[in-house]
C-alpha cells in the first residue's frame, strides 16, 4: 500500500495505490494523518483509483480519515473509486455519508 | 449434495495471512470459472472472516486459523474460517451492522460485508472455544465461447 501526496494549504490530494486490507491499514491511517499534519489543508481529497482490493477495513481508514479532517475544520472528497472498492462502501451504506465522487 | 473438491489450509493469525488466505481462496474458486465481480465477492468476504480471527480471536497472542474451501455439484462454493480463540458472547449482536468490539480501528462492517457478498453466512461460536463461520455462494455458470 504506497500514498501520494500532492497539493497545497488548499487542497491536499492524497492517493492510494494497492490492496487496502486490515493488514495495511494502521500505516496508512498515520501516513494520512502525518499528510494532514504536514498541509493542514482546508480540503481533502481521497483518490482511490488505484485501488486493487479494499475490505472493510478501509471503511475504518476512511470514517477516520474524514474524522481528522474534520477535526482540522477541512472538507473531505472522495474520488476515483474503482467498481470494487465502491461495492464495499455501497454494501456498507458508507456511500450516504462520505462525500463521493 | 456431492462434494467435487476441497482443500484445506491453515496458517498462524498474523495479519500478513490475510492477503495470502483470500488469494488461496479465489484461486481454488477460479476452477469454477467465476466472473471478476464473483471472484471479487469471495476475495472480500474471506478477507473479512479472516481479518476478524486476527483481530477478535486472538486480540493478544497468536493462533491458528483454517481455511475450508469445497466445491459442491451446481457450482456451489463453500468457504469454512475456523478459529480456537476466544469466541463471540453473542453472535446475533456481532453481526448487526457497525457493532465493533475493536474500537475506532475497525468498521463493524464485517459481518454485513459477508451477507451482501455471499449467497448464505452462518455463524457458530463458543467464548473461550473459538468461531467457526461457514459461507456459500453459488457461481452462475455461463454460455461458453
Amino acid at each position: 500500500m504506497t500514498l501520494t501526496a500532492t497539493g497545497n494549504k488548499d487542497l491536499l490530494r492524497l492517493r492510494l495505490d494497492g490492496e487496502l486490507d486490515h493488514h495495511a491499514a494502521s500505516g496508512t491511517v498515520r501516513s494520512i494523518e502525518e499528510a494532514l499534519r504536514i498541509y493542514v489543508p482546508r480540503a481533502l481529497t481521497l483518490d482511490l483509483s488505484g485501488l486493487a482490493f479494499m475490505d472493510s477495513s478501509g471503511i475504518a481508514v476512511i470514517l477516520k480519515a474524514q474524522r481528522r479532517a474534520c477535526e482540522l475544520g477541512a472538507s473531505m472528497t472522495i474520488e476515483n473509486v474503482p467498481e470494487r472498492p465502491r461495492r464495499v462502501l455501497e454494501a456498507a451504506g458508507i456511500d450516504r455519508i462520505v462525500n463521493l465522487i | 449434495m456431492k462434494e467435487i473438491n476441497s482443500a484445506r489450509i491453515e496458517f498462524l493469525s498474523r495479519s500478513a495471512n490475510e492477503g495470502f488466505a483470500r488469494a488461496a481462496a479465489a484461486v481454488f474458486a477460479s476452477q469454477l470459472d467465476p466472473t471478476l465481480d464473483e471472484l471479487s465477492d469471495i476475495k472480500t468476504a474471506v478477507s473479512e472472516a479472516v481479518t476478524n480471527c486476527v483481530v477478535h480471536a486472538y486480540p493478544d497472542e497468536l493462533g491458528k486459523i483454517l481455511v475450508r474451501v469445497r466445491i459442491f455439484e451446481e457450482s456451489v462454493l463453500e468457504i469454512t474460517v475456523r478459529d480456537w480463540g476466544r469466541g463471540i458472547e453473542d453472535v446475533q449482536k456481532a453481526r448487526e451492522p457497525m457493532f465493533t468490539t475493536g474500537g475506532e480501528e475497525r468498521s463493524g462492517m464485517g459481518f454485513t460485508i459477508m451477507e451482501s457478498f455471499m449467497d448464505k453466512l452462518r455463524v457458530r461460536s463458543l467464548p473461550g472455544r473459538g468461531t467457526t463461520v461457514v459461507m456459500r455462494r453459488t457461481i452462475l455458470q455461463r454460455e461458453k465461447k
